[in-house]
């Protein structure tokens, strides 16, 4: 099998995410140093606090301050900190119920080594120097071993409340197209387009993905298709995109190229936009260096019969 | 309307730690075909279609529908998807042929982990406000759970190692990994690697049918008598991490407590969770527990618990079986529980 391409792939999403009430009151608290729980109506105090009773699913709101102490209700080592955790040298992962609570925070604990960890050991917040109203306004938890934190009565009404936070995703793949996608993409370096024919249905793809969607087997047999093609439909593009060097309005198509029975797309060039009409007959233009076709120009030839096309709509 | 729905067939390809060679679709096309296969039955009989499958694992959006080029979706069929495990799109199958709106179901899920850092993809399936900002991995959630049942009693790292080395001295073929595999060091303390799923790539499908197209298509249906599958809160603080009620209480609805079970086939990635099954399912020494060498065998992320199911009832359908019990999870520390009992006709 010849080898497959593959390529880093970053997905970043800065998902803005909004609070409620109860989460804008716990993330302003830890802004201010302050931390609140929510009251159910048995009596617990919830911490982090939520808007709705787990069990009951009743709505809550009494938002109540406990300690910034508190103990260990289950810990885990973490010799190798991954990229985005809250400490990079090796530290406990730890499940606190500070004072005055009846849950379990997630956080980690900034200890020397597994024997300074034990389930019931005594615990404070140490806070994050700059605070913007998120969890990590908590910069981790350490050792303690001093009296039991008084807890300020608090109504969690700030001045400047945070209403949202900014979520950071960023994940990091290798993306390989797999064996289909790679020749496809390997011939276009060499400025041919090949596809791939379904043994059932005889129907050439391109690009090929390896299966006929109509018959769900496997293709191989590589066809060479092109270069010429024919527009099927096409519409015309009125808004600029983002990081897109290309002006408006232009036209972008559904192109079948000769051989193929199923159209690609692509963008017109070499014509006005209002003159590109179904049947035209293009071929690719590649730019230097270009691994695959900038846009497709008009061949010159008279346009194709509608009949030749009609099932590659 | 009281229908009976068996699975019918299973078949799930070999996990495999890379299969960068193949799309995601060349990989699941063979299982589609070893399964329908089974039956003789083509796309176009096929009633329903439900699938499982996770866009961050690709880090595609709607990577789903590339993967429907398998099934053959033209003519247009009845087709669904659970972005989670195939066992809840097994779910999904069955109560749309309990509504007798299909006579037959194709279920099928697949992962690729490999792309990715899958211990980091995970964390975005946590709580965004409170707990993602951290990225606690997933090994680091399954080790708090441990520890919290090591400190209750419940387990000790030696009864976790002997989970992991029963699960692999199974004779699986498709398995990940088989035979003795060394302990190893702790990945994150009490886990060890031993105690961790292997991450691999794969996929799975059964055949559901009902009534007597199920005896048509298959000599000894895989009956299912109760599915349920039930969640608990996300916040790991809120819930004892040393027991699954939610488990426990979709075994209820199921029926698993109303007669014992002679094989249980458990989603559970990791050893210290078995702990937790055991108890929450009331599982004793007279239940085999994973013949098939579970999770810590092969794990392909949406795709083991569907196989779950898959592998309990290829145990009846070769008379290996007369009632079992099958268990997916989805979610940190055990969070979301899908349990079945599945039973053969009597002999």
């Amino acid at each position: 099998m010849p080898d497959v391409l593959k390529a880093p792939l970053v997905v970043e999403f800065p998902f803005t995410r909004s609070l409620g009430p109860v989460q804008s009151a716990f993330l302003t608290g830890l802004r201010e140093r302050v931390i609140l729980g929510v009251k159910t109506r048995d009596g617990r105090t919830l911490v982090p606090p939520v808007e709705y009773d787990p069990v009951t699913a009743e709505e809550i709101r009494d938002l109540v301050a406990v300690g910034v102490t508190g103990t260990v209700t289950t810990w885990a080592w973490n010799h190798a900190p991954r990229r985005g955790q809250p400490l990079d040298r090796p530290f406990a992962w730890v499940l606190v119920k500070l004072d005055g609570a009846d849950t379990a925070l997630l956080h980690a604990l900034d200890a020397p080594g597994p024997d300074a960890v034990r389930t019931g050991m005594r615990v404070r917040v140490r806070w994050a120097e700059e605070r913007t109203g998120a969890i990590t306004d908590i910069a981790c938890f350490e050792p303690y071993d001093g009296d039991d934190s008084e807890v300020a009565v608090h109504a969690g009404e700030f001045e400047d409340p945070v209403h949202g936070i900014v979520a950071q995703a960023r994940l990091d793949y290798t993306y390989s197209p797999g064996r289909a996608q790679t020749a496809y993409i390997n011939a276009l370096a060499e400025r041919r387009a090949v596809g791939e024919r379904c043994p059932s249905c005889r129907k050439v793809y391109v690009p090929p993905r390896g299966a006929c969607p109509t018959c769900g087997v496997a293709t191989a047999e590589q066809v060479e298709v092109g270069p010429s093609g024919t527009v099927t439909t096409f519409c015309i593009v009125n808004i600029k995109a983002k990081n897109l060097d290309i002006e408006v309005p232009y036209v972008y198509a559904h192109i079948a190229l000769d051989g193929a029975d199923l159209a690609l797309h692509g963008r017109i060039g070499g014509i006005p936009y209002d003159q590109v009409r179904m049947g035209l007959r293009v071929e690719p233009v590649w730019t230097e260096g270009g691994r695959y076709p900038d846009h497709y120009r008009p061949t010159g030839e008279p346009d194709a019969e509608y009949d030749t096309y009609k099932e590659l709509l | 309307m009281t229908r009976d729905i068996a699975v019918v067939a299973f078949a799930q390809s070999d996990t495999l730690r890379s299969t960068e060679e193949v799309s995601e679709v060349e990989m699941l096309m063979p299982v589609l075909h070893d399964v329908l296969a089974q039956t003789g039955l083509k796309t176009a009989d096929i009633g329903f279609t439900c699938s499982g499958s996770c866009d961050y694992l690709a880090g595609r959006a709607f990577s789903f529908t590339l993967a429907l080029d398998g099934v053959g979706a033209w003519p247009p069929i009845s087709e669904s998807h659970v972005e989670t495990d195939g066992a809840w799109a097994l779910y999904e199958a069955w109560t749309k042929l309990l509504s007798g709106d299909a006579d037959t179901a194709l279920v099928y899920s697949y992962g690729k982990s490999s792309p990715g850092s899958l211990r980091d993809v995970l964390t975005r399936q946590l709580d965004p406000y409170y707990v993602a900002p951290l990225w606690p991995d997933s090994v680091a959630l399954a080790a708090l759970q441990a520890q919290a049942l090591i400190d209750a009693g419940d387990t000790d790292e030696r009864e976790l190692a002997a989970i992991g080395a029963r699960s692999r001295s199974t004779d699986n073929p498709r398995a990940q990994l088989k035979g003795p595999v060394p302990q190893g060091d702790y990945l994150v303390r009490p886990l060890r690697t031993g105690d961790c799923p292997p991450i691999g790539d794969g996929a799975a499908a059964v055949v559901l049918a009902a009534g007597e197209r199920a005896r048509a298509l298959c000599e000894r249906p895989a009956w299912i008598r109760g599915i349920d599958h039930r969640i608990e809160a996300h916040s790991l603080g809120v819930r004892d991490l040393t027991d699954s009620p939610s488990t426990r209480l979709a075994a209820e609805r199921a029926g698993v407590f109303e007669r014992p079970v002679d094989t249980a086939e458990l989603h559970a990635p990791f050893s210290s969770q078995e702990v937790v099954l055991r108890k929450a399912l009331r599982l004793d020494d007279s239940t085999r527990v994973n013949p098939s060498g579970g999770a810590l065998a092969a794990n392909p992320m949406m795709a083991a618990g569907l196989a779950r199911i898959g592998e309990a009832a290829a145990r009846i359908h070769r008379g290996e079986s007369d009632r079992a019990l099958a268990h997916a999870t989805s979610g940190p520390c055990l969070q979301q529980n899908l349990v079945a009992v599945l039973e053969g006709d009597p002999r």
